[in-house]
């Protein structure tokens, strides 16, 4: 199936005109518009081994841009603006500026892993979405996302206790954006879940609200989980210029 | 060692999805292990393999918490099989199994966290990560089934969705796409055959491994309302009642969305999800309630009424 990505190229780069005359041939018409020639001199050389260095980026040199990626894209399928191949495409040739103007999708990647199946060279499409959005929030083009506010809450409460509880980790979700746990449909959803339930499992899911769920003897683990996890953030701080440390992941908070 | 012997008594991993929103399944999977013979043992002082959600900020620490389940249940208890019904967990372990054989740096990782914690490591090939439905399509197998079935489903009409997590990525699943006999990666079968043996007419279904935005299921709602939609609605279209379901995100995922789907946007679908396992329990003479479908937000009930199944 063919990728049919003419939204790549922008409307400021186009060039039309009603009436031309090219040496001396009228090509009014159909061959009226023209990509305008460009010359980049403020790409960044070292983009590609800043996303290398972030966990799943490693293999961002392998891609020979087949669109493979793209074309078995979940979130493509919803979006067109959702390109995979172009993205890794910038991000090799150094294009920061045009990366950043899709600041806004890149987290978007739901981690199906169809790219990740498809990609002929084990590039790992998915590892690339998202290492090139967490260098985004590291970069500080972007505020945190709310899929990154989803794995922080998530993985602090697995760091700190050994498991979660789902409805302790969407409560804290839903704190840390702002939003209200009394949206009409998912009291709605709540409403059913309970319903059906036996008053024992109730009681239960009550108890675990107050008493957390918890692995045993999980200090030492947490410790060292959390000294690993705080190496790594200033290793992946290192190896991207112009990093702001406030972006960094503090599972203390 | 033949399966059908490995399979009888394996350590059970149920994940922390499967103590809370997925209880039905955990009910519903020891109910049928229970009616099926096969024995289940839980392993002991598990911990959360990092779901979707650990891998963002290190896959080194997901692969160390899957590293310390895996050594608790081969090292400690003694087993050589391990199996996890949550898509999840099972990816999970079948990652770091695949990192702990193939990537030194994984290795290191996951030893100096294990000696730091204080608990012996994991190495490579110490345990066999299954799935539940490996557990009993190869545990018991559909001849036995057909035989065990009592009153069946009588042709409920099911679509089966398999999901991300339990296909993709291929190389981590070294035993699928081995020929006949084994699990497909692209068309997956096992689900359908069990259901097909417990009495079911599966349909014609084309997003088996369609992806319903699990992993942003709160974080980006808008995108997952549209996935599920798209599933839910080529699951009624190819005339499916129920849709069968074998991991506890997706499940509560078609659920929650399926009733966003009709308070934000109007848009409304009948089919109800179902756990393949609370399933298989009514096919093989247990009641919905000792299998937890009244507890599924999605109630299936008059669905298997209707069909006078149980």
């Amino acid at each position: 199936m063919p990728i049919h990505e003419k939204n790549l190229i922008r409307p400021e780069n186009l060039s039309t005109h009603e009436n031309l005359v090219i040496d001396g041939v009228d090509v009014s018409g159909d061959w009226s518009t023209f990509i305008k020639p460009r010359v980049v001199t403020d790409y960044n050389e070292g983009l590609q081994d800043e996303i290398a260095a972030l966990p799943g980026g490693e293999y961002i040199h392998r891609c020979w841009q087949c669109g493979s990626c793209t074309n078995s894209c979940t979130v493509n399928a919803l979006d067109p603006d959702f390109n995979p191949r172009h993205w890794i495409y910038l991000i090799r040739m150094g294009f920061e500026d045009e990366l950043v103007r899709d600041k806004d999708l890149i987290w978007q990647c739901v981690s199906c892993n169809k790219c990740t199946y498809a990609c002929p060279r084990d590039v790992v499409p998915e590892g690339v979405m998202k290492a090139t959005a967490h260098w985004l929030e590291l970069k500080g083009y972007t505020e945190k996302s709310p899929s990154t506010i989803f794995d922080e809450e998530f993985s602090s409460q697995v760091f700190r206790t050994g498991k979660i509880e789902d409805g302790r980790v969407m409560m804290g979700f839903f704190r840390k954006t702002g939003q209200s746990l009394l949206q009409p449909w998912l009291v709605e959803f709540v409403k059913k879940m309970l319903t059906g339930l036996p008053l024992g499992w109730m009681m239960k899911m009550g108890w675990a609200t107050v008493f957390h769920p918890r692995t045993k003897g999980w200090a030492r683990a947490r410790a060292a989980i959390e000294e690993y996890a705080h190496e790594k953030e200033l290793e992946h701080l290192a190896a991207v210029r112009g990093g702001h440390p406030e972006a960094r992941f503090d599972p203390a908070k | 060692m033949d399966k059908k012997q490995a399979y009888k008594k394996v350590a059970y991993y149920p994940g922390c999805a499967l103590e809370g929103s997925g209880h039905g399944y955990n009910k519903s999977t020891k109910a049928v292990g229970k009616k099926l013979g096969l024995e289940l043992e839980e392993v002991k002082n598990w911990n959360c393999c990092g779901a979707m959600e650990v891998k963002n900020i290190d896959p080194k620490i997901q692969t160390y918490l899957s590293a310390r389940v895996m050594n608790i249940a081969a090292n400690e208890m003694g087993h050589d099989v391990v199996m996890a019904p949550c898509n999840g967990c099972y990816h999970n372990l079948k990652k770091a199994e695949y990192d702990l054989a193939h990537d030194e740096s994984s290795r290191e990782v996951t030893d100096r966290l294990s000696s730091k914690a204080g608990h012996g490591t994991y190495e490579a090939g110490q345990i066999e990560t299954i799935h539940a439905l490996d557990w009993i399509k190869d545990g018991i197998g559909e001849d036995e089934l057909r035989r065990r079935v009592k009153g069946g489903l009588k042709g409920l009409k099911v679509a089966n969705y398999y999901g991300c997590m339990y296909t993709r990525p291929r190389h981590i699943f070294p035993e699928k796409d081995q020929g006949p006999g084994s699990e497909s990666t692209s068309k997956p079968h096992f689900m359908d055959d069990l259901l097909a043996a417990a009495g079911a007419e599966n349909v014609d279904f084309a997003l088996k491994t369609a992806c319903c935005g699990g992993a942003h299921t709160l974080s980006d709602k808008d995108t997952s309302t549209k996935l599920v939609v798209n599933i839910l609605k080529a699951a009624e279209e190819a005339g499916a009642e129920v849709i069968a379901t074998e991991c506890p995100t997706c499940h509560a995922g078609l659920e929650m969305h399926q009733v966003r789907a009709e308070k934000e946007f109007g848009i409304k679908t009948n089919v109800k999800m179902m756990y393949f396992t609370q399933l298989l329990g009514v096919a093989l003479g247990l009641s919905p309630r000792k299998v937890g479908i009244p507890e599924n937000a999605s109630d299936g009930r008059a669905a298997l009424r209707a069909r006078a199944i149980a």
